[in-house]
C-alpha cells in the first residue's frame, strides 16, 4: 500500500483542466499527518484550484488523491460528503451564507449532521465562536461584521464538525498584518488543539515562514510543480530562480533578465 | 533639413505645445517647448515619417523650452522613438527628465497586438451540433433539479427534509402577502380597460350586461394567470435568479457543497414551494380584484345597478373557470422558480455574471409562460373545458 501511517493524503500525478486548457499537472505530494501544508506560488498558477479538487468542487482530469489510501474521486457521492466530514474549510471570503446569522452558519452543520439537542448546539456554537474570540457576534449577520470577522467566523464553522483535515485558502489575503498575524497564531494553536492536519493556500510569506513545515511550488508557464519542502527551506536552499525570486519577493526573474539589453 | 513645426511660424499661446526639428552635425535635434500636458493640448502625434533615414546618427532631445507635462508628453516621446527606430537613429535620453526617462523605459519598443480573446471559430454544423448537445443535456439537468426537489418536497411533509422552517417562511413572505400590492394595481387596472373597451363595443350592440362575462371569464380563465406569473417572474423569478448568482460568486454554494449540505432541498425547495403555495392565491386575489376594477368602470359607464352586476357576473362566470386558472397558476409558478434557479447556479462569478442571470431569468420566465399558457389553451379546447 501505498500510505503508511504518517501520510494523510497522497496526491498521485493530478491533472486539473479547465476544458482544453490544462491549469497543473503531474502534481504528487503526500500530506503528513499533523503537518501544516503550503500550496505556494503566483497568482494564476492553479494554487485554489488544485485545493478546490481536493475538497470535492472540481473533478481532477487525471490522476488520484488517496485519503487514508481510499481513491477520493473514485468514491460516490454520498461516500464523498462522508469524507467530507472530516474536513474543513474556510474560504478565501469566508464564504458565511449571508442570509444566516453567524451562529446559525456555525449551527447549520451541526443541526445537519448531528442528532444534538438544540441547547447543546448553541453551547458548542458559542465554544468554536469563543476559540475564534467571535462569541459576542453570535446573533449578527454576516453583513454586519469587518471581512476579517468574517474570516474568524469561518474559521469557526469550519471546525463545528471536528474536522481532522483543514484546508485555507488564502487566510491572510486583505487582512492587516495584526490580524494576519493573530489569525496564524489561531492556527497553530488549533492544529495543536484539535489535532489536525492543514493545508494551507497562501502567497503571503510571513505568513508561509512563520507556520508552514511541508510544502509545494507551482509554477503558472510550465503548469507543473517546480519544488517541494518547506517554505524555509526552499527559501535557504532553493536554487531554481521562480522559487528563489518569490522567497525573496524580488520583481524580476533572475534568469529572464539576461535576454534585456 | 529647414525648420518644421505644427504650429508654422506663428506660435499661438505660449503654453500650447509645440516641437521642431533642426539638423546638427551627428544628426537630427528635436526641439519641444510650451506646456505637455493632456489638458493643454492633447496627446500631439508625431509623424512616423519625418526623421531622415541616417543610420548610426543620434536624435537629440532639447527640452529647454519644456514647461510642466504629463503622459501627453510620454506619448509623444514613444512616437519619436518609434520613429527613431525606423529611421535607424539612436535615441538620446539624456536630456529629458529623469521621471521621463523612467516612464518611458517601462514601454515596450513598438505597441504589442492585443491578444485575441478566444473566439469560436466552429462551422454551421458543429454549432448546430453544439447547441442540441446542450440543450439535451440542458434538459437533462433541469428535470433531474425538479425530481429532486419533488424528492425533497415529499420528504418535507414527511417531516425529515433538510429545509429550514424559517428560509421556507421568509419566502412565502416574499412570494405572497409582499406582492399583493402589486399584483392588486395591475389587475385592478387590466379589468378596468377591458371593461371600458368592452363596454364601448358592446354598447353599438346594445349588450353592454355582457361586460361582466367579458371581464369576468377572460379575467379568471386567463389575464389574471397571466399577469400575475408575469409580475412574479419579472419580481421573484429575478430576485431568485439574482440571488442564487451572488451566493455562488461569494463561495457560499461552494461552502455548502464541501459540508455536503444538498443545494436542491436547501436553497431551491423553500423557493420553488413558497411561490407554487403563494401564485394560485395571488391569481385568486388578481381575479376579484380585476373584477372590481370592471365594476368600478361599467358603475360610471353604464346604467345598471351594483348588485344587478353581481348577479350577472356569478351568472356568466362557472367555477371551472376558476379551477382552470387556478391549475395554470400553479405550473407557471413551478416553472418561474425552477428556471429562475436554474440560471442562477449556472451563472458565471462576476458582477456582470447576476445581472445577466437576473435578466435571463425573467426573460426564461415570462416567454415560457406564454408558451404555456398556449399549451394549456389547446389541451383545454381537446378536452372541451
Amino acid at each position: 500500500m501505498m500510505s503508511d501511517a504518517e501520510t494523510l493524503i497522497s496526491v498521485r500525478d493530478l491533472q486539473l483542466s479547465f476544458g482544453p486548457k490544462i491549469i497543473q499537472q503531474n502534481v504528487s505530494f503526500d500530506l503528513k499527518r499533523g503537518s501544516i501544508f503550503a500550496i505556494m506560488g503566483g497568482s494564476g498558477c492553479g494554487k485554489s484550484t488544485l485545493l478546490k479538487s481536493m475538497i470535492g468542487l472540481l473533478r481532477p482530469t487525471a490522476g488520484q488523491i488517496l485519503v487514508d489510501g481510499e481513491d477520493y474521486w473514485a468514491q460516490s457521492d454520498a461516500r464523498r460528503t462522508d469524507i467530507n466530514h472530516r474536513y474543513g474549510v474556510l474560504f478565501q471570503s469566508g464564504a458565511l451564507w449571508s442570509s444566516m446569522t453567524v451562529g446559525e452558519n456555525v449551527a447549520l452543520p451541526l443541526e445537519m449532521f448531528t442528532s444534538l439537542k438544540p441547547d447543546t448546539i448553541r453551547r458548542l456554537v458559542e465554544l468554536k465562536l469563543g476559540f475564534v474570540g467571535m462569541e459576542q457576534a453570535i446573533d449578527l449577520f454576516p453583513s454586519e461584521i469587518s471581512g476579517g470577522m468574517c474570516k474568524r467566523a469561518g474559521l469557526a464553522r469550519a471546525i463545528a464538525l471536528e474536522p481532522d483535515i483543514l484546508f485555507f485558502d488564502e487566510p491572510s489575503a486583505g487582512l492587516d498584518p495584526i490580524t494576519s498575524a493573530r489569525l496564524d497564531d489561531l492556527i497553530l494553536t488549533l492544529r495543536d488543539g484539535l489535532g489536525a492536519t492543514i493545508m494551507i493556500v497562501s502567497h503571503e510569506l510571513p505568513s508561509l515562514f512563520a507556520i508552514a513545515d511541508d510544502g509545494i511550488f507551482l509554477d503558472a508557464k510550465t503548469h507543473t510543480p517546480i519544488a517541494h519542502g518547506s517554505p524555509r527551506a526552499l527559501h535557504d536552499t532553493c536554487k531554481i530562480p521562480e522559487v528563489t525570486a518569490f522567497m525573496n519577493r524580488s520583481a524580476s526573474i533572475p534568469s529572464a533578465d539576461k535576454t534585456e539589453g | 533639413m529647414a525648420d518644421q513645426s505644427p504650429s508654422s511660424g506663428l506660435h499661438k499661446a505660449a503654453d500650447t505645445p509645440a516641437w521642431s526639428l533642426q539638423n546638427t552635425a551627428d544628426g537630427v535635434c528635436l526641439n519641444v517647448a510650451g506646456a505637455w500636458t493632456v489638458q493643454a493640448g492633447g496627446a500631439t502625434p508625431f509623424p512616423q515619417d519625418k526623421l531622415p533615414v541616417e543610420p548610426g546618427h543620434t536624435l537629440h532631445i532639447d527640452t529647454s523650452g519644456l514647461k510642466n507635462w504629463d503622459s501627453a508628453f510620454v506619448a509623444f516621446l514613444w512616437d519619436v522613438k518609434q520613429a527613431a527606430s525606423k529611421a535607424q537613429l539612436h535615441f538620446d535620453e539624456q536630456n529629458l527628465p529623469a521621471p521621463a526617462q523612467r516612464l518611458l523605459a517601462l514601454l515596450p519598443d513598438a505597441p504589442a497586438e492585443p491578444a485575441q480573446p478566444p473566439r469560436n471559430t466552429e462551422g454551421i454544423f458543429a454549432r448546430v451540433g453544439d447547441a442540441t448537445l446542450k440543450g439535451l443535456t440542458e434538459t437533462g439537468t433541469v428535470s433531474e433539479l425538479a425530481l429532486e426537489t419533488a424528492k425533497g418536497a415529499t420528504q418535507a411533509v414527511r417531516g425529515k427534509s433538510a429545509m429550514r422552517m424559517k428560509d421556507l417562511l421568509l419566502d412565502i413572505w416574499n412570494a405572497g402577502p409582499d406582492a399583493l400590492l402589486i399584483v392588486g394595481i395591475v389587475n385592478f387596472l387590466v379589468g378596468a380597460i377591458l371593461a371600458f373597451v368592452g363596454l364601448v363595443e358592446l354598447r353599438k350592440f346594445a349588450a353592454e350586461i355582457y361586460v361582466t362575462d367579458l371581464v369576468g371569464i377572460a379575467c379568471a380563465r386567463e389575464i389574471s394567470a397571466i399577469m400575475t406569473a408575469i409580475i412574479m417572474a419579472g419580481r421573484t423569478g429575478g430576485a431568485y435568479a439574482a440571488r442564487i448568482s451572488t451566493m455562488l460568486g461569494n463561495e457560499e454554494i461552494d461552502a455548502l457543497q464541501v459540508f455536503g449540505i444538498p443545494i436542491s432541498s436547501y436553497i431551491l425547495l423553500p423557493s420553488i414551494v413558497s411561490l407554487a403555495l403563494m401564485m394560485p392565491l395571488l391569481y385568486l386575489y388578481g381575479t376579484i380584484v380585476a373584477i372590481f376594477g370592471g365594476f368600478a368602470v361599467s358603475m360610471s359607464m353604464m346604467d345598471v345597478s351594483p348588485i344587478g352586476y353581481w348577479i350577472s357576473t356569478f351568472d356568466g362566470v362557472e367555477l371551472k373557470e376558476f379551477i382552470f386558472g387556478f391549475i395554470k397558476s400553479f405550473f407557471f409558478a413551478s416553472f418561474i422558480a425552477l428556471a429562475a434557479c436554474r440560471v442562477g447556479l449556472k451563472a458565471g462569478r462576476s458582477a456582470a455574471d447576476v445581472g445577466v442571470a437576473a435578466t435571463r431569468a425573467v426573460v426564461i420566465g415570462i416567454v415560457g409562460i406564454i408558451a404555456m399558457d398556449a399549451i394549456f389553451a389547446v389541451i383545454a379546447n381537446a378536452l372541451g373545458i
